[in-house]
């Protein structure tokens, strides 16, 4: 890395976070499980099957339409373990308050927390507090460590993308970063756009159920869409093509995008998911999470390809093609 | 009845003016687009696999970050780092690099740079903070402009005496001219900026056209309006019958926006400008009229430009004037990328690197 000093394109989720990761960290740290690279790391103690993954949140604004800092860390954690395919069990959870911090927003965001952890039915079992000087942190911080069970016949991982298999989508994307952009800048949009922060666990157990042909879960955070598609094709080394189409945006989300130049396959998304399936239970699958409430607006977006491996290749809306990269850095809105 | 939105991204419509355009195009011919928004429009939305092999798009010098010389970027670095200075910015100017640093980087060194979605908000932030010099380093053509002298006006009414801009602004059409000596008659027609159009009108072209007498179409950024524009070129081209065609009645008048030119006018007096790789271009900028010299930061603080250093290697210069498309250049994709532009181009997401960067297909990529 050039850089001498972190930037904060290291956080955006997309290619220098990617690069953060490979260089400093992956080496470093080597292990078997560590090098899979998916949202958590799976591995057996006897005769069972476990999933541990961990995430910390550091959102500005701490309460936006649609959520807050809370729900978002049960949610984040109890997701990245149901992309692995686990059933989430226990969560721990860590504060770093800033000195000065409101009480009663405390109040609110632990409120939250309970009542996320409720829904996916899992229970916060350990924790941690530290407060730090005003200053040393902004405002809140926490992060959540989750574990969960993977059931037998479950076997989920970025790798297992193949041709043929289809890839979709579990409904609108770019929702909650374009509440948090609104919210934290101030501007003045009329249609309120709300947060999709959401435990995907039950959708996910649902798929599962219905299907054993279920290749690879992801959810599409930091980075978004784009990213997370790309980052599939290069652990799969296949390639992916996707339909400009069919990809959902709601029509307030893309008019916030056309404003400010962004592109909504690389906002975050919070309550999403992507999967590759086997082609010919795709209809199958897609039809179980459409009858959910978190999957209603589901959709096939596209498929996995021989051709181009380790790329995304998008068919436009006038019947063009281009590639769809990983997001280089956190979208800067234009000038013009 | 007419949204003014669907219609404009209709695929039937596309694939209609593609198949007319087919139909006309037999001439060989390069079509410069000369705004960075219709450039990354045509490229998300595949315009370029789905036209004639007969017919190239070059794209030209209107992203105005990447027009922005580099002494200019150096001044808004040099800026940022003053004592008690606030910088604030627009987000695509963040990452520009300058000959020694970016406002980035100065931002990770703890130099206050706060990025703003409006000259207002930087006016805001000068009123909320009366002790700190709130410095905005003006950046954009005629579209942004009048934003600027708004501000400018606002301030001076309200007499808030800690706001500065750095004026770095640029002017189209003289950049039309210059690119005509420049390119060498590689240009054989023009798409024309929305943005700016819908200021200046379609007037604002008309002594260029006079002048040269090359085929024009001014239009919007969805895909049915750059292939409609493309389309009214092409057949101006086949059938020897140059105009200035207005492909985007929705947003453009004859006469423009002459509220906000005014504005501009009472503000600013041209000037001399820098462009990045086309050098200076006579009467192509805008300075701050010396009525309003008081928020003028290039008179208020004393900037120190580094050295200059030459990017060995960058192709900038001959890629904004569309004699290079970037996978000419040595640097693309090697030592240049996103994250570690060599040049503007491939910072800002609407400068033609960068949008070659992230959505052209190359051979063996």
């Amino acid at each position: 890395m050039k850089n001498d000093k972190i930037l904060i394109d290291h956080g955006s989720g997309g290619k220098l976070s990617h690069d953060l990761v490979q260089q400093m960290i992956l080496p470093v740290f080597d292990n078997s499980l560590l090098s899979r690279q998916d949202d958590g790391a799976v591995f057996q103690i006897g005769e069972d099957r476990f999933a541990f993954s961990t995430d910390t949140f550091v959102v500005t604004p701490l309460f936006f339409p649609g959520g807050n800092i809370g729900e978002l860390a049960v949610n984040g954690t109890v997701n990245d373990l149901a992309m692995c395919g686990a059933t989430p069990l226990f969560l721990s959870a860590g504060f770093i308050i800033e000195e000065g911090f409101s009480i009663t927003d405390l109040e609110k965001v632990i409120s939250a927390m309970k009542k996320a952890a409720d829904v996916a039915g899992v229970a916060i079992v350990t924790g941690d507090t530290k407060v730090v000087p005003i200053g040393a942190a902004d405002q809140l911080f926490i992060n959540t460590s989750g574990i969960g069970r993977v059931p037998d016949h479950v076997n989920i991982s970025g790798r297992h993308a193949m041709p043929g298999d289809k890839i979709i989508v579990s409904g609108t994307i770019g929702d909650h970063a374009a509440a948090i952009l609104i919210k934290r800048e101030g501007l003045p949009f009329e249609t309120p756009i709300l947060s999709d922060t959401a435990s995907l666990n039950h959708l996910v157990k649902k798929m599962l159920d219905a299907s054993d042909g279920i290749h690879v879960l992801r959810d599409p955070t930091r980075g978004g869409l784009g990213t997370t598609l790309n980052e599939i094709a290069i652990q799969s080394n296949t390639g992916i093509l996707i339909s400009e189409d069919r990809i959902p945006v709601k029509k307030s989300v893309s008019g916030i995008c056309g404003l400010l130049g962004f592109d909504p396959m690389y906002l975050a998304n919070e309550g999403k998911l992507v999967a590759v399936v086997r082609k010919d239970d795709a209809e199958q699958i897609l039809q179980v999470m459409k009858n959910d409430s978190l999957g209603k607006d589901a959709c096939i977006i596209g498929e996995v390809v021989s051709d181009y491996p380790g790329k995304v290749m998008m068919t436009t809306h006038i019947g063009g093609t281009r590639f769809v990269d990983m997001l280089t850095g956190e979208q800067l809105p234009r000038i013009c | 009845m007419m949204t003014f939105f669907k219609e404009f991204k209709d695929r039937d419509l596309a694939v209609h003016f593609i198949e007319k355009i087919k139909t006309v195009s037999r001439k060989k011919i390069r079509l410069m687009e000369v705004c960075g928004t219709h450039t990354v429009s045509i490229f998300k939305s595949g315009i370029r696999s789905v036209l004639p092999d007969t017919i190239s798009l070059i794209s030209g010098p209107g992203c105005p970050v990447c027009v922005t010389s580099q002494e200019e970027i150096d001044a808004f670095i040099s800026l940022s780092r003053l004592d008690n200075v606030i910088l604030t910015t627009f987000g695509d100017l963040i990452r520009v690099p300058g000959t020694e640093s970016s406002l980035q980087e100065e931002k990770a060194k703890g130099v206050d740079v706060r990025m703003v979605y409006s000259t207002s908000d930087a006016l805001l932030i000068a009123k909320k903070n009366p002790d700190k010099h709130v410095v905005f380093p003006g950046v954009g053509f005629e579209t942004t402009a009048p934003t600027v002298a708004a501000a400018i006006l606002s301030a001076a009414r309200l007499k808030v005496s800690n706001f500065y801009v750095y004026s770095a602004h640029k002017l189209v059409p003289p950049a039309l001219t210059a690119l005509m000596a420049l390119s060498s008659g590689n240009i054989d027609g023009f798409i024309l900026p929305g943005h700016v159009s819908v200021m200046i009108g379609t007037d604002g072209y008309r002594p260029f056209f006079d002048t040269f007498k090359l085929p024009c179409a001014i239009t919007g950024f969805e895909p049915v309006d750059i292939l409609r524009a493309v389309l009214a070129v092409v057949t101006q081209i086949e059938y020897g019958k140059p105009s200035l065609f207005n492909a985007y009645e929705r947003a453009v008048r004859i006469e423009g926006n002459p509220k906000a030119m005014s504005l501009m006018a009472r503000v600013f007096e041209k000037k001399d400008a820098l462009w990045r790789g086309i050098g200076k271009i006579p009467e192509s900028g805008l300075a701050i009229r010396e009525e309003f010299s008081a928020f003028d930061a290039a008179n208020r603080f004393q900037i120190i430009l580094p050295e200059k250093k030459d990017h060995n290697g960058c192709a900038c210069g001959e890629i904004l004037i569309g004699n290079k498309t970037p996978p000419e250049c040595p640097l693309f994709r090697k030592a240049c990328t996103p994250l570690h532009p060599f040049g503007p181009c491939m910072v800002s997401t609407e400068g033609t690197c960068s949008a070659y960067y992230r959505y052209h297909k190359e051979p063996g990529n």
